[in-house]
């Protein structure tokens, strides 16, 4: 097992270095007479005095007490956490591409320019929108364009006293969020018993005061909506649009597109169906796309070509306005295009095939252990629940998973989507083989087994990771969240 | 296919294995009228060496830092990034993992982060910052969204000195909800008209904008408008260059309630604009309502100091649409390099990188004031940016120095027409004498 590493600051040493700066080669001059009128810095920073050596090791001795992708599985659903292919990386760090900077000028961005023009197009074809923008930098900042130009476009045709947005109860608490920043309100509608909305609760919303409805689909439960043509016609003749949240898109690739499913706006999360990097959280990547009438609002600037030369266009009067300082998280894209590149459509086909593949395997065989509550085909996920273990030794999925650590691997989405009591939300992707599956087929066989056998041991899980169960009361109650020098 | 370890063997007895005679079953659920019925129309695939080849010649047509001098700026700039940053973003562990919900697995995820917020804080001076937001922009958009729910008001005065893309970012994230911006103008030495400002500061002003140092590269005199801003209740928001505050007073030692801004300086590539990382600080007393993820310290069931994601009540995933914000991923990758950039630099190198922007800037400075025709915009004191007026429209200063591999200045009429005319130079420690030289035998060369 591998120690716990001292903070930084605990390392450090006064009159200790780590930096390399050349020598002054202009004539020094007296800071504060350069400044005249500013005051200057009295006290430094408390930043680490130490090494390169330290810190070197510091950061590697941390990464070391972290569980990656690139260690073991990490089937945590509605993440779509799949290999991240190292070829993306090398590309988005060439010179040409990592060292350009923003304001270099069209002449000198032109190979940028293409890549970000070809790559609207890609999630055009893709997604069935009519343009993308790719300034949005994560899901959650696609989400909040994509209701800003919603609101705008309403507001253009004389509907701007549309504030009701609706939003099924297995949604991601990104979408409620969502919509309140954008000056709506929510209501909340129910799912049926095979996990689609509930159409009827859907009928009782629709009125001259609705907006929008934000799905995802495959939903959080990770089964395709069989209405959602129906439920397409329905918002559209009450006078709303359609969202797609692209977090599941990964269920999607080559069989089903938003666009052609009646949605009209959506966004893809590069870092979850395009492979690229989470990052411990980010950058992301939430490109927006929209169908043809939506697209006066898109955000400033568009990528455009003349036939001739790729370019900014700025001129765009009925824009929302800009989300982000930039174009994008656009180093991200470029992994992604890469990915896209490499796949092509047959490939990106087969990966939505072998995800659903991999995810139904998973299921058919662990609902013999755990209760499944919607027992119907699922697209890249499903959820379980620990109900009979909790019942049975009042084992819970939080145990369930703790103990999953043990064994090397990376527990599910946990207590999500709510509509599911002890919620296990799986999503294996399609870079799992067959005997890493089967691996954690076995381990959660095991951990059943242990429920019943030894409940005791799964609920003080775990025991082999650095640390075992934290206190997050303690960490509520009285937040220390920086260090001071005492 | 290199990332798809399933053969049709495999298929085949998974297949068996669900019980369903081919994978077109499982898609059965499918409307069929939303089924799509063609191939997509992409590209043909690419082996590796081929995505080398094509996308490396993409890359190839555009104009990089290393290979032309850069003096440009307006909000991401040209410095040095030590070797092992990248090799410290590179472990697998840390760009290959997720948020850190399991923090059992993801010490070296939430410890780092505790770091980076404590670093973040020390330079701004401020009690506490959170894990990341996507950029400087929409971390200053964030800030008006914590004063707004601070004081219930919806007013919010922003300097004009502060980057017009910030303040199109504020506009846009705040469109939704009601909010009226009042611009508060500079002077002629370049930085914020003071008691304009405060004319402009009302009782229903939630918060108070400005940049420092500013668009303009001139340092704000924050102690006057934060009095200014607190006289009537609002907030005071500083969006500080953080390589700046190695030198400069820090903005919560000058009254500055949030500290937010854009921390591309701190060892991030310039990547076309992004990805980059907002940083957000701000007094404890606001840490509650502040968005974001915050890592916290605490204790395990082994008696050890541990680290675990804190105060997330606040949070989407939690409280959905009472949350603080949307924000669910933010930019973690690059806030781990800017911890392990201010790291590397330590307490001394943050203050020496700075003090060599500013000497290489003035220095710049004062040569180019000595060519025939170019005359400094403002007066006001400078940090490592500056603008002339040019004996040549900027857009045609810029278009030559590329013929002589330079790039620069930013033409400032881009973003305001009453700027036009007037060019802007960033100036980086990475700058040597002999590049400066050579900008200024060039510019005199060319506006000729």
């Amino acid at each position: 097992m591998n120690k716990l590493e001292p903070l930084i600051f605990e390392l450090s040493s006064p009159g200790r270095t780590a930096f390399s700066l050349p020598a002054l080669d202009v004539p020094a001059q007296d800071p504060a007479s350069l400044l005249p009128g500013a005051e200057l810095r009295a006290v430094a920073p408390e930043l680490p005095e130490v090494s390169e050596v330290d810190v070197v090791r510091h950061y590697v001795r941390l990464s070391r007490l972290n569980h990656g992708l690139d260690i073991d599985f990490y089937p945590l659903g509605s993440c779509t956490m799949k290999y991240n292919p190292k070829i993306n990386e090398e590309i988005a760090a060439l010179p040409g591409l990592a060292h350009v900077h923003p304001y270099v000028g069209q002449a000198g961005a032109q190979g940028w320019l293409r890549l970000l023009y070809e790559m609207q197009g890609f999630l055009c074809e893709i997604g069935g929108m009519d343009k993308f923008t790719l300034e949005p930098a994560a899901g959650a900042h696609g989400e909040f364009t994509g209701m800003a130009i919603i609101r705008a476009y309403l507001k253009s045709i004389g509907q701007g006293h549309r504030n009701k947005v609706i939003i099924p109860d297995s949604a991601h608490g990104t979408n409620p969020a969502t919509a309140v920043m954008n000056g709506y309100t929510t209501v909340e509608v129910k799912s049926d018993a095979r996990g689609g909305v509930d159409l009827e609760a859907l009928k009782a919303e629709l009125d001259d005061t609705v907006a929008a409805i934000m799905l995802t689909n495959p939903n959080t439960l990770g089964l395709a909506d069989e209405n959602v043509h129906v439920i397409a016609k329905m918002i559209h003749e009450a006078g709303g649009l359609l969202y797609y949240d692209g977090a599941n898109a990964n269920g999607t690739l080559g069989w089903m597109r938003p666009g052609d499913m009646g949605f009209d706006v959506m966004h893809f999360n590069l870092h979850k169906t395009f492979s690229t990097p989470h990052g411990g959280g980010g950058p992301g990547s939430g490109p927006v796309g929209v169908k043809k009438r939506l697209i006066p609002f898109l955000p400033v600037p568009t990528v455009e070509f003349d036939g001739d030369k790729y370019y900014l266009d700025y001129d765009r009067p009925e824009s929302i306005g800009k989300v982000l300082s930039f174009f994008g998280n656009v180093g991200v894209a470029a992994k992604a295009y890469t990915y896209i590149l490499e796949m092509g459509a047959a490939g990106l086909k087969q990966v939505t095939e072998d995800a659903v593949l991999n995810a139904n395997y998973l299921m058919a065989e662990l609902k013999k252990y755990y209760l499944l509550p919607y027992d119907r085909y699922c697209k890249h996920e499903f959820v379980l629940s620990g109900n009979w273990q909790k019942q049975r030794s009042g084992v819970r999925t939080l145990d369930i998973s703790k103990r999953t650590l043990d064994f090397g691997m990376h527990p599910p989405t946990n207590y999500f989507p709510l509509i599911v009591d002890e919620a296990m939300m799986i999503e294996p992707t399609e870079t799992e083989s067959r005997e890493t599956l089967d691996r954690y087929i076995e381990v959660l066989k095991e951990i059943d087994r242990e429920a019943t056998e030894n409940p005791d041991k799964v609920k003080g899980a775990p025991y082999d990771t650095p640390v075992g169960r934290l206190d997050e009361t303690i960490a509520n109650r009285k937040p220390n969240l920086r260090w001071t020098k005492e | 296919m290199r990332y798809l370890p399933n053969t049709d063997r495999d298929r085949k007895a998974m297949l068996e294995a669900i019980g369903a005679k081919s994978v077109a079953e499982l898609f059965a659920d499918i409307p069929e009228q939303t089924r799509l019925k063609r191939e997509l129309d992409l590209p043909a695939p690419m082996a590796e060496q081929q995505l080398r080849a094509y996308v490396g010649g993409l890359a190839a047509q555009n104009w990089n830092v290393n290979d032309y001098t850069c003096f440009l700026g307006a909000g991401a700039y040209d410095h040095y990034i030590p070797a092992a940053v990248s090799q410290i973003m590179s472990r697998n562990e840390f760009y290959t993992a997720y948020t850190p919900y399991q923090p059992e697995v993801s010490q070296g995820t939430l410890q780092s982060i505790y770091e980076y917020q404590t670093m973040i804080a020390e330079l701004t001076g401020m009690d506490v910052a959170n894990a990341s937001m996507y950029d400087g922009a929409s971390a200053t958009a964030e800030a008006i969204l914590l004063a707004m729910a601070t004081n219930r008001r919806h007013h919010v005065v922003i300097s004009h000195g502060v980057q017009p893309n910030v303040l199109n970012v504020c506009k846009t994230y705040t469109g939704g909800q009601g909010v009226t911006f009042s611009e508060a103008p500079i002077k002629a030495c370049g930085t914020t008209d003071v008691a304009k400002t405060a004319e402009l500061i009302t009782n229903e002003t939630a918060c108070v904008i400005v940049q420092y140092p500013n668009f303009f590269g001139v340092v704000e005199p924050l102690d006057e408008l934060a009095a200014a801003a607190h006289s009537k209740g609002a907030l005071f928001v500083v969006n500080a260059n953080p390589i700046a505050l190695g030198l400069l007073k820090a903005p919560g030692q000058c009254g500055a309630d949030v500290v937010c801004g854009e921390g591309q300086p701190l060892g991030l590539p310039l990547s076309f604009g992004g990805p980059y990382l907002g940083y957000f600080a701000c007094l404890e007393k606001f840490q509650r309502r502040m968005a974001g993820r915050l890592s916290g310290v605490t204790v395990d069931n082994r008696g050890q100091r541990a680290f675990v994601l804190t105060l997330q009540t606040r949070e989407q995933h939690i409280r959905r649409e009472k949350a603080t914000s949307n924000i669910c991923s933010n930019q973690a990758l690059c806030a781990l390099a800017a911890g392990a950039y201010m790291a590397l630099m330590g307490k001394q190198g943050i203050r020496e990188v700075a003090n060599q922007c500013l000497q290489k800037a003035h220095y710049a400075q004062q040569q180019i004031a000595k060519l025939p025709g170019f005359e400094p915009a403002f007066g006001g004191a400078f940090f490592n940016e500056f603008v002339f007026k040019t004996p040549v429209e900027p857009a045609k200063l810029q278009a030559e120095l590329a013929k002589h591999k330079i790039l620069g200045p930013i033409d400032l009429g881009r973003f305001y027409p009453e700027f036009s005319g007037l060019a802007m130079f960033a100036v980086t420690e990475k700058r040597t004498k002999a590049e400066i030289d050579s900008l200024v035998a060039a510019l005199e060369v060319v506006s000729k």
